[in-house]
Order: structure tokens, then sequence, then C-alpha cells
């Protein structure tokens, strides 16, 4: 067994890029034996899960909002080339300019030329997903620019040099000592001896913080939860008040966004906000929902100066026309993930790569590769809460068995592997079966790596083993024994 | 350039070319419409238990609220908050609320500008309340600035009775009809529902993490 692995930076970025999801096997067995972890994913079920049950009790009308949300985005999704056309002549209209980027390279060089105009020594940020999928703050500061983090789970992961272990808590795997821990280590001008009697000490101690950044900062950067056609604005949703400071205070901000973030019109947003915070954390509205629209406008006592939209294509637009055109409904509120038993035993860095739960394993191949995502979507139980909860109705079972045909046609065309996951697959739909079929299928692999530790060329996979090591499975066996064994004993 | 590629992928991905010009006069006038989508019943209810589920609303959300005979008691109830929780009679104020009867308190030093770092507290004007979940509208305007919405400890909210409505999109059609014609739109509007928190340390609560620690509503019982 290897020592404790590396918590995976979210980068995807020439000799930076660490992409981890090949390892997930490894990552899920050292996760499943981390009481740290196991502590801190234990706060999904009444973090999560309660509330949001809680909220969509409180709303009648809440299923049938799902088939609305969903509606908006498919009517959005086969009209996008149009909506993004309009969207951009409103943001100029306002005074704004949009940098359309097909590929993640053309985004970062945007961001970094934006703010290399701007002469900005230090830029401040919202959170967004997009951000640790371009992997900004590291291409910022190859360049010599600072980049700081302000979401309060965002600020101590980029202290820690981790990634986020969820698209909505990205400190998810953390506990209260970890906080304090990684505070007292940083935040060395402080009293060492310092007392955090409650939570909201650790919290008040960033807020000061990064009160002192947000005013010295020269650009903000933020993400998008939603583009607004109709108005030219582009939307975040927050509740800490950290996005509204950094697209406030700066002369400058950078939304960055994908380009299914796109909604007609103010109405559909409303309609599309009325489920996200209910699935995300259980709160019927966030504290803070605001539309951006262009620049200071005259008069105006607040406000950037410059306003400009890097809309990311990314794969994204190669996912239309394909059974995966449904992924794009997906408003990242983490439903999947919160309600997935999977994500819900290993935790987000498991996955490796920027996207966690359900929603990454079919997201992650699209964007990364297949070959470098290939193990993703086969981390499913297949029990469907995943679906059942998905504000826009993404059927992401049927979405993840999809990736795993793909993989045999274009990877694993050797017929024993075929034969061999097609079984894997046919269990998969029976999860009594399931359980212990895999646990012998598991051994045959152990078997046949004749007890090294990795497998350099398999009988029947000579392809897919070529570029890389696949891991034999360890004697703990397979991710569900493992997980069966620890609900027995916990 | 890359516009071209991804509006060019896009089609691809739709097996279509730029879309007629019939269908876009469609889309656009989808635009122009801007139809509403289902809107929940619990906000269609009668005046009074409208403004009585957005008190409530407030309440559940952590915010806090006292109800006002008319605009000129404002000065007063801001000098009783203000003495009440100990914080300091020079505050900022919307200049769109300069002309109050502010000269009633002159133990009070309001400054009509944008919010500073080191604001404790500051009173701005709600444009709408929206009473489906408690949510303030609070849209940027020269007289208006986001900053008074985002820096101070505790931020204070004047709003009218009347401007409250039941549900989002019933905002939005009051945002609409007062700007200008095509350009209505603020550079920014805010939907504020209770003062700032964070749940990002063990999934627990806190409020108060980079905005205003304290939302007080002063509403102006005008209807
Ligand atoms: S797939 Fe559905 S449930 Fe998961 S994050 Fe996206 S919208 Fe939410």
């Amino acid at each position: 067994m290897t020592a404790t692995l590396p918590a995976p930076r979210a980068a995807r970025y020439d000799d930076l890029m660490q992409i981890h999801s090949p390892e997930f096997q490894e990552r899920a067995r050292h996760a499943l034996d981390d009481p740290g972890l196991q502590k801190a994913l234990g706060r999904a079920k009444e973090g999560f899960q309660v509330k949001r049950a809680a909220a969509v009790a409180g709303l009648p009308e809440f299923e049938a909002l799902r088939d609305t949300a969903a509606d908006i985005k498919n009517h959005t999704l086969a009209n996008l080339d149009f909506y993004l056309e309009t969207f951009a002549a409103n943001v100029e209209a306002a005074g704004g300019r949009v940098h359309w980027c097909s590929t993640a390279d053309e985004a970062r060089a945007a961001v970094l030329k934006i703010c290399q105009d701007a002469g900005a020594r230090t830029v401040t940020k919202g959170k967004s997903m997009i951000s640790e999928e371009l992997a900004v703050n590291e291409h910022l500061e190859k360049h010599g620019i600072t980049p700081v983090e302000t979401d309060l789970g965002e600020y101590i992961l980029q202290i820690r040099d981790e990634g986020p272990s969820h698209i909505i808590a990205p400190a998810f795997h953390l506990n209260r000592e970890d906080w304090e821990e990684t505070f007292r280590r940083v935040h060395t001008d402080l009293a060492p001896d310092r007392v955090f009697a409650e939570r909201r000490d650790i919290m008040a101690e960033a807020r000061i913080k990064l009160r002192q950044k947000f005013l010295a900062a020269d650009v903000g950067i933020t993400g998008a939860n939603f583009l607004i056609a109709e108005t030219g604005s582009s939307v975040i949703v927050t509740n800490e008040g950290n996005g509204d400071l950094t697209q406030t205070l700066p002369r400058v901000h950078i939304a960055l966004a994908s380009i299914e973030k796109m909604v007609p019109t103010l109405e559909d947003a409303t309609s599309l906000l009325r489920v996200l915070a209910r699935s995300a954390t259980g709160q019927d509205f966030s504290v803070y929902t605001t539309f951006s629209t262009g620049v200071r406008r005259p008069g105006d006592l607040d406000g950037p100066e410059e306003y400009h939209v890097v809309l990311l294509d990314g794969g994204r637009s190669n996912m239309l026309g394909t059974e995966f055109q449904d992924m794009l409904r997906c408003i990242r509120c983490a439903a999947c993930m919160n309600h997935c038993p999977v994500y819900g035993a290993v935790g987000g860095h498991s996955y490796g790569w920027v996207y966690p739960g359900p929603m990454g394993s079919v997201l992650t191949p699209t964007l990364i590769g297949v070959d470098r995502a290939g193990h993703l979507p086969n981390a499913s139980t297949f029990c469907g809460r995943c679906e059942s909860v998905c504000p826009v109705k993404i059927p992401l079972p049927k979405l993840m068995r999809h990736w795993r045909e793909r993989e045999f046609d274009q990877h694993l065309s050797p017929q024993g592997v075929r034969s061999g996951l097609g079984i894997w697959g046919w269990f998969a739909q029976r999860p009594g079966l399931y359980r212990s079929a895999t646990g012998a299928a598991n051994l045959a692999l152990r078997l046949w790596g004749r007890g090294q530790g990795v497998f350099r060329s398999l009988p029947f996979a000579g392809g897919w083993t070529a570029g890389r090591d696949l891991p034999v499975p360890q004697p703990g066996g397979t991710f569900m024994a493992q997980y069966a064994r620890r609900k027995r004993r916990g | 350039m890359s516009r071209q590629a991804i509006l060019d992928s896009i089609r691809r991905g739709l097996r279509r070319g730029p879309l007629p010009a019939d269908q876009r006069a469609m889309l656009e006038g989808r635009l122009a419409a801007h139809p509403r989508q289902l809107i929940p019943a619990r906000s269609r209810v009668p005046r009074p238990e409208q403004i009585a589920l957005f008190l409530r609303n407030l309440e559940k959300e952590f915010a806090t609220f006292e109800r006002l005979a008319d605009a000129a008691a404002v000065p007063g109830a801001v000098a009783a908050y203000l003495a009440r929780h100990n914080l300091p009679s020079r505050f900022a104020i919307a200049p769109m609320l300069a002309d109050l009867p502010w000269a009633d308190r002159p133990m009070l030093t309001p400054e009509a500008r944008r919010a500073h770092p080191d604001d404790l507290v500051c009173l701005t004007h709600g444009f709408a309340g929206i009473a489906e979940t408690g949510t303030l509208m609070l849209p940027s305007d020269p007289a208006r600035p986001t900053t008074l919405n985002l820096l101070p400890d505790t931020a204070m909210v004047l709003l009218r009775a009347s401007d409250i409505v039941g549900a989002y999109e019933e905002a939005w059609d009051r945002l609409r009809a007062a700007g200008p014609q095509g350009v209505w739109m603020p550079r920014n509007v805010m939907l504020v529902t209770g003062p700032s928190r964070s749940a990002d340390i063990e999934q627990t609560l806190e409020l108060g993490a980079h905005g205003p620690r304290r939302l007080h509503v002063l509403l102006v019982d005008d209807e």
C-alpha cells in the first residue's frame, strides 16, 4: 500500500496537470480507511439530505417545477447558438465584452490577458467550478499574479493546496480541527495561543483576513450560475456575499461561464432558481442571488468599470446531438452527490478531478477523455437516487451506462474485456448479485496480476494498458465489499 | 475566430445550419414576451396575508423587521435601533433617502454616499419585497449604490409595504416598468434573503460570513 495520496489539485494544465481519475479505486480504498474523512462524510445526511427533503416538502409544486426546469434547459440547448449570440449582443450593448473560447487554453489566455491589461497584481475570486476546470489560479501564479480565493471553503483549500471535494461545499472533507490547525499554521501574525471557542471564531478570522484582500484587488473573477440572453446578465448565487464583493469592489470584473449556463429570460432563470437552492442546500432561496449587467453606469458610485464574460465551450458543444446532451442541463446543485452512496463513502477527492459524484462520473469523461476518466462511470451502485433528486431530471445512471458502452467500443476492443465488463454491467443492474459477483471478478484480476502491484499488461487488454498502469485490486476486496464491511463495523 | 468555431460546433451537434428567419422571429418573440412559467401558489393570497408571508419568511431567514406608520418615523426608528445595538450614530445612507426628516434627530449623522469598508451600519432602499421567500430586491442606481448592501456589519433596508409583491416575476415586471425602455436592466440587481452566512465549516450554519451579519427591515405601512 502506498502512503497517503496527495489531495488532487484541480489542474488540467500542461506540466501542472494533475488528473487523478485513473486512480479511483486506490483513492477510494484510502478514503474508506480515513477516519477524519469518514467523520466529515457522515454529515451528508443531516447537512444536505434532510434539509433538501424539508424544502421540497414545503413546496407542493416542486415536482412540476422539475419538469419546467428541464423544459427550459432543453429549449435553450436546442437554440443555443441563437441565445449565445443574443446574450453577447446584450453584454456589448451594456458596455461589456464577451470572450468566446473553444478550449481551456484559450480561456486561460483570455483571463490572463485581461488581468495583465489591467496591470493586476492581486485578483480576488468567487467560487467557480470553471476556474477549477481551467486551473486559473495556477496559470495566474505562473505569470506573477496572485489569486485569492474568497469563498470560505475555497480559501482554506487554497492555503492547504487542495482541490475542492464537492461542487458547492468545497471543504466538505475537512473537520473543525483541520480549520483550526490550518489557520494557526498560516495566519502567523495572530497570537498562536488564540482560542477558537466556536466555529464562528474561525469564520470571523477569515472575514478579517479577506476584507483586506477584497480592497487590494485589481480584478475580481467570479463564476456564473446562469447567463441571461434577454438582458446580457451573468448571475451568481452565494450565501456568504464574497462573490458580490469580488464583482463589485475591483475595477475589473471577469465572469467565467461555460456555454450551457445560458437561459433565455429572467423568468426562465427564476424558475431554475426555485429548484436550485432547494436541491442544493435545502434553502428556499440562497442569501445573495445577483444579476450583473455590463459596466458602471453614468452617475453610479460603485461597480466595475470593465465587465468581461469569458465564455468557455471546452468540449460541451460536442455533447449536443449525442446521448450526453441531457448532461448539459446540469445546474450544478450537487444533489446527486449529496444523495450518492458511493460519494458518501469515498468523498470527492477519490474521483480525482474537478467534478465528483454522479454528475462528475458522466461529465469528466467528456471533458478530459474516457481514456483518463474511464473508471468513473463504474463508480456507481445504480441505485438511481441521483436521478430521482436531480432538479433538471438528468438520467444519470443511463448516461453512466452509455459511457461504459463507449469505453468498450473505443478502447477496450479485445473480446475478453468486452465480455468481462459486459457481465459486470449485467450484474450492476442487479445489486444483490452484483456485490458478490464483483468480489469474484476482483479475485480473478488479482490472480492474473500474479501478486504484482500493478498490471503492466493484461492478457486481454493490451490496448488499454499500453499507456498506463492498471492498479491491481488489493486483497481488501472491492470497493463494495469494503463498504459493506465498514457498514457492519460502524 | 472562436466565436464562429463554437457556433459551428453547436450547429453541427444540433444537425442544422443557422436558424431560419421565421424561427429566429419566434425566439425573439419569446424573449420580448418573456413568458412566466409555473408560479407556486403560496404567494397568491389576499393582500394582508401576502405581507404577513413576507415578514414570516424574513424572520425564517434570520432577518428582523419593524413596522412604521409613515416615512417620517424612519429617523426615530433608526436612532432607537442604533442605540439598542450600541452602534455608532454616523452611518451611510442611500442618496435616495437623503430627504427623509433626518433633522428631527440631530444626534444622527447620516451620510449620503457609497459604503466604506469600515462602515458598521448602512441604510438603503428596497425596490421590492418578494413574499414567496422573504427576499428583498435591491437594484443599483446612482442614488442606491450596491456597496451599501454588502460592506456594513448591519444592513438596514427601508421598504414600503406597497412594494411587497407575491412572486419574483411580479418584481421583475415592476423593474422593467421602472427603467427606460431597452436599458431598464440596472447594472446590478441583488436578490437578498436574510443576512450573510456560511455552512462551509462542518456544514453548520453561521451568520455574518463576508456580508452583513444583521439585516433589519424598516417596513413603512403605506397601504
Ligand atoms: S446532475 Fe442534476 S443533481 Fe447533479 S449537480 Fe447537476 S443538476 Fe444537480
